[in-house]
């Protein structure tokens, strides 16, 4: 856990006196990734330096697990943090062994296990161990040498992180990539984690929680999905964009929202049993036919069902759209969009049909202010972490 | 590297002008003559090499912790003054800086070494300080951020980083220091610059450059010897020569 108690730092500047930070107080719960947030020079990178000490605190405390840092050796207190720097500080004289094996040696470990280690973390960042373990930094492409810079925090397996920025360097694509395969480590690893971003697709993603900074101050410290929710002044708002509504499509899962409630028909059904059911579910045009285990072969249209008499086996279409339980919202409703429906199968792991996700439910979720609230449908990454109190924002 | 093929086409220079002077000196009887003074240019180039060698040391020895105090973030204050200072000894004369030091400390070897070390000592200072001043803040604070000492950050980060331009330092500093020791002869502590002067003096060109080849062959093989040593020992990943 990293508790910040009032801290503050004050620059001298030839130009006067710069307030970097003013009063910041938070607290990361164990285990947990906190964004810090905001526009450029609101004082990100400079409250997380002061959480390792790279920056002096004018006043105020950092106290990690309860401990007062500012009691601790300088150096002990930094060898049990893992720091990832905004522009990524691999030393150039050092092969990526030597880079990732630094903390290690520094704690003094022997040489069989750090070695060990360094391939387990090539291992871990996706990176071929026999390929890389004995390059040079320069002989590495920008995004490499930003995992390695991670791989290089993590390899004393501190409990806590600062990073800043870890994966600014990195092109789209490659980033959801980095960022998938961190969200997995940490799901293993239950870091305590400060990550420095200002990218909010990126923040609501990684984050158990949001500070959001202007100004040297912290405005507002939430979980994603009550800052999207419930945005706390027009700063926060426009900070977030106008499509911030859909942005929290991201944080739900189809799990949270599916109804269990879904009309289906069999193949030995007539068209007529199936137009009764298109009908009486209020289906506009067509309903999802299953095989006895339930998974769905084919959809029967409306139409046709008006038209004809017979069994739905000798009527139906191409398979249908489906969704699984663990896809988000937002893929939801791109295949709403796309496919012109108001409604989607939901199906499990076997492929076996267990509900529906309709349009309805999915606006309802949006159009709901946030209730002060059962835990239920928040974030699911809210809901794996251990239980914990809502922010004292 | 642009300076390196520099380096290596004066090399190569010289040895064409050595071997193009070697026939037309084999053929017009000068290479007896030159042998008649070779047990003096064995003699003269070892008191050469060693006038070299005790100076240089003492330089190098010197320079590079006084560069490395100067890079402290302690001695920010001073250190940019004391630097402009040394920018400013560069520019003294080294037979200037011969004849003071004559006349502090007489004639012979000492106030030899002496001038020549003052010489040889200020671009390996400075090629120290903004070698380790030139390492990127953001590796120091990767460095301190991970938790090394100020000793271990010096040690495995910021000298390694640095060590490329302090070799060129030392490689520019040991070519004026050897070029310079002729002059050395003038206060009396012998070396190559014996034959050449005297060899002036007589108005005797062979003898004149029995002691200018051999001294232009020694600042080429002094070089050739530190590149050497400078490819070898700086790591890999921060080394030019070897990228
Ligand atoms: N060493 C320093 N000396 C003086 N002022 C500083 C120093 N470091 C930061 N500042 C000032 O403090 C403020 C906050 O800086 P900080 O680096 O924390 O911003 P940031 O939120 O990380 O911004 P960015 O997103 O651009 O990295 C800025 O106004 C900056 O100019
Ligand atoms: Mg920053």
């Amino acid at each position: 856990m990293i508790r910040l108690d009032n801290l503050t730092k004050v620059f001298d500047t030839p130009k006067g006196a710069v307030t970097a930070a003013d009063h910041i107080s938070m607290e990361v719960p164990s285990g947990e990734i906190c964004i810090l947030l905001g526009p450029s020079g609101c004082g990100k990178t400079t409250t997380l330096k002061m959480t390792n000490r790279i920056v002096r605190p004018t006043s105020g405390k950092v106290f990690i697990n309860g401990e007062d840092t500012s009691s601790l050796d300088t150096q002990d207190l930094r060898r049990n943090i893992g720091y990832v720097i905004q522009q990524i500080g691999l030393f150039p004289n050092m092969t990526i062994e030597e880079n990732i094996t630094v903390v290690p040696k520094l704690l003094g470990w022997d040489k069989a296990k750090y070695r060990e280690r360094a391939r387990e973390m090539l291992d871990m960042i996706a990176l071929e161990p026999d390929a890389f373990l004995k390059r040079y930094p320069s002989e590495l492409s920008g995004g490499q040498q930003q995992r390695i810079g991670v791989a290089r925090a993590l390899a004393a397996d501190p409990p806590v992180m600062l990073m800043d920025e870890p994966f600014g360097a990195i092109d789209p694509i490659n980033r959801a990539v980095i960022q998938d395969e961190f969200l997995k480590m940490q799901q293993e690893l239950n870091k305590t984690i400060m990550f420095v971003s200002h990218d909010i697709d990126e923040a609501i993603k990684m984050g158990d929680r949001i500070a959001i900074f202007r100004d040297g101050k912290l405005v507002q410290y939430s979980e994603p999905d009550e800052l999207l929710a419930a945005p706390k002044n027009d700063f926060i708002e426009s900070f977030l964009g106008e499509d911030r509504a859909l942005k929290r499509l991201n944080l739900v899962k189809v799990r949270d929202l599916a109804s269990e409630e879904i009309g289906l028909v069999r193949p030995d059904d007539t068209l007529a049993t199936a137009l009764q059911r298109i009908e009486s579910y209020g289906y506009l045009n067509s309903i999802v036919m299953v095989n006895d285990k339930r998974q769905p072969v084919g959809i029967i249209n409306a139409s046709v069902a008006r038209t004809t008499q017979g069994h739905c086996r000798d009527h139906y279409q191409s398979v249908p759209v489906v969704i699984s339980l663990d896809d988000d919202l937002r893929k939801v409703a791109s295949l709403m969009f796309a496919n012109d429906m108001t409604w989607v199968p939901c199906v499990d792991d076997d492929g076996r049909i267990v509900g529906q996700i309709t349009q309805r439910a999915i606006t309802h979720h949006l159009g709901s202010r946030y209730r002060a609230h059962s835990k239920g449908d928040s974030s699911a990454k809210a809901a794996e972490a251990s239980p914990s109190p809502a922010s004292k924002e | 590297m642009p300076t390196l093929n520099l380096a290596g086409a004066g090399r190569f220079l010289v040895l064409v002008v050595v071997f193009l002077a070697g026939i037309w000196s084999q053929s017009s009887g000068l290479i007896d003559d030159f042998i008649f003074y070779l047990p003096d240019i064995q003699f003269l180039a070892v008191q050469h090499l060693w006038l070299t060698a005790m100076s240089g040391g003492l330089a190098i020895l010197v320079a590079i912790p006084l560069g490395i105090l100067l890079s402290r973030p302690s001695m920010a204050r001073v250190a940019e003054s004391m630097m402009q200072v040394l920018n400013v000894g560069t520019t003294i004369p080294t037979l200037a800086v011969l004849a003071l030091s004559m006349s502090f400390l007489g004639i012979g070897t000492v106030p030899a070494v002496f001038g020549l070390f003052v010489a040889t000592l200020l671009p390996i200072a400075r090629n120290t300080y903004t070698g380790l001043k030139g390492v990127d803040p953001a590796l120091m604070e990767a460095a301190a951020g991970i938790g090394m000492s100020p000793t271990q950050r010096l040690l495995r980060v910021e000298l390694p980083n640095a060590l490329y331009v302090i070799f060129a330092g030392i490689r520019t500093a040991l070519a004026i220091n050897i070029g310079t020791v002729p002059l050395a002869f003038l206060i009396g502590a012998g070396g190559l610059g014996e034959l050449i002067f005297t060899g002036i003096d007589l108005y005797e060109p062979v003898m004149m450059l029995s002691g200018a080849i051999p001294t232009a062959l020694l600042a080429v093989a002094v070089d050739i010897l530190i590149a050497i040593i400078a490819f070898l020992l700086v790591p890999r990943g921060v080394n030019p020569s070897r990228a």
